[in-house]
């Protein structure tokens, strides 16, 4: 590691001018950039310090919930008001990381984490997502891990969220500053399928700062949930995960949408799939009609096919214990 | 190293209580800060990338992992370690005592993040059911396994410590 410099704005205007410079790169609690850091990822010129930035509050909006980019996952999970409009969101971000990360970690970094594949994170590989061109060791020596979904010559990496996913359920929009003003991107269009050009994998502007995600308050929102199925108990990243959130009317879906983890190069979820589901009853017939579509065109390997059932019948509890509520 | 970095940085915290002011690394992290600036070794260095919990401290009230905090940006943030923890005396924290009692260790070296970690769990509210309890402090591994123990000498204080 050469050295680096450190940038404390004052205010988000600050903040937004720091960042418009290239080689600057912001930092609010640090558990991603520092980790990669440690295992040789480049240092930028400098480190902006957004973390006393005042961007940690939520806010009840008439019909939304806008939570600010630096509140920590921890403040998002225990938030009264996020648990009972958007059970899936703090379920979510519970089955996730451990409390002391939780702690540090911010709903910003959160959405902008990097990919656990090894390969990224370890420097000595080819990885077309940390350097262009190189090459992808994940295609020749794949694991357990890698991605069914979204998948390319370029990259089979996989997003690594799971508040992200819960989001993507309930379609949230992220809402970030950048020196020429504010814009807007819903969660289901920030994430991009790799095609080899791309390093972080979002349409989120180099020179953008996020200050928010907003999340519509609605009837399926409170019915939402989050299930998450790994290799081990706790404090591990999801094989595959299911947030879901649904609204009925007379026995029959009104409204569905499911987004998977775990198995995408980004949060998973295809709207055309859930209209299968809309004035069905929520029986074993739809739900498999829903999995065929959503899960059609996965790219499967000896290493990662288990994820297609662990899929579908992942998909078939979430919504049924959905249903049940 | 170009000319117009800085070498160091000088940062105003608090650690156990005391004020200090330290010049720092601009890399450095809260954890080589505490050891290596501080001498406070009570800290441990296990993985050193937030996987195995050893380096639990609480910055302002919180659990955090120190290998992962930037010291630099640490201004104006008290931290405490398990050397901060001791009562009157530098007599032993009822937890710390309880952990012996219940052999909560065999190697120790991740005792002071799971006391650390487990300090915090009580004042966020310690679950009474085992299982809760269980995911609370997932985020310390115990290469040796002493998990059993650790549960019980977290569960016998935490009443009286809420």
């Amino acid at each position: 590691m050469t050295s680096v410099e450190w940038l404390f704005p004052a205010n988000v205007e600050e903040a937004v001018g720091a960042l418009a410079e290239q080689g600057n790169r912001a930092v609010a609690g640090g558990t991603t950039v520092f980790d990669l850091l440690k295992l040789g990822h480049p240092l930028p010129r400098r480190f902006v310090d957004i973390s006393r930035l005042p961007l940690g509050r939520i806010v009840e909006t008439p019909g939304s919930l806008t939570i600010g980019a630096l509140c920590s996952n921890t403040s998002v999970a225990n938030s009264p008001v996020v648990r009972l409009a958007f059970p899936a969101i703090p379920q979510a971000i519970l089955s996730g990381a451990s409390q002391q990360i939780r702690n540090a970690a911010s709903v910003g970094g959160n959405i902008m984490q990097a990919t656990r594949c090894p390969y990224f994170r370890t420097t000595s590989w080819p990885c077309n997502r940390r350097s262009p061109g190189s090459g992808c060791e994940a295609l020749s020596a794949p694991t357990h891990a890698h991605a069914i979904l979204g998948t390319s010559k370029h990259c089979i990496a996989v997003h690594p969220s799971d508040m992200v996913v819960a989001l993507a359920a309930l379609d949230a929009t992220v809402l970030a500053r950048t020196p020429d003003g504010d814009l807007t991107i819903p969660i289901t269009d920030f994430y991009t399928e790799p095609d080899g050009a791309w390093d972080q994998g979002t349409m989120l502007p180099s020179k953008a700062l996020i200050t928010a995600v907003k999340v519509p308050h609605t009837d399926a929102s409170r019915r939402s949930g989050y299930l998450k199925l790994r290799t081990r108990a706790s404090y591990e990243f999801a094989m595959v995960s299911v947030a879901a959130a649904l609204s009925f009317r007379s026995g029959k879906v009104e409204a569905a949408s499911i987004a998977l983890g775990g198995v995408g190069t980004r949060p998973w979820r295809r709207k055309e799939a859930e209209r299968l589901l809309v004035g069905e009853k929520l029986d074993q017939g739809p739900i498999d009609s829903f999995c065929d579509a959503l899960l059609d065109g996965a790219d499967l390997r000896p290493e990662t096919e288990h994820k297609l059932a662990l899929s579908r019948r992942a998909v078939h509890r979430v919504l049924r214990a959905l249903a049940d509520q | 190293m170009p000319a117009d970095l800085p070498s160091s940085l000088t940062i105003r915290l608090t650690v156990n209580g005391a004020d200090l002011e330290v010049a720092v690394d601009p890399r450095r992290s809260l954890l080589d800060l505490l050891r290596e600036n501080l001498e406070l070794t009570g800290t441990k260095k296990g993985c050193d990338h937030g996987q195995c919990g050893a380096c639990t401290v609480h910055v302002d009230g919180e659990r955090r992992l120190s290998c992962l905090q930037f010291a630099a940006q640490m201004q104006g943030r008290s931290v405490t370690t398990i050397e901060g923890v001791s009562g009157p005396g530098n007599d032993l924290h009822p937890l710390q005592k309880a952990f012996i009692r219940h052999d909560a260790m065999q190697c120790g070296f991740c005792t002071p993040g799971q006391i650390m970690s487990a300090l915090a769990v009580v004042r966020e509210g310690c679950p009474t059911d085992t299982t809760e309890l269980r995911e609370m402090l997932s985020g310390n591994i115990c290469r040796c396994g002493a998990y059993e123990n650790i549960l019980k000498a977290v569960q016998e204080v935490a009443g009286d410590l809420r």
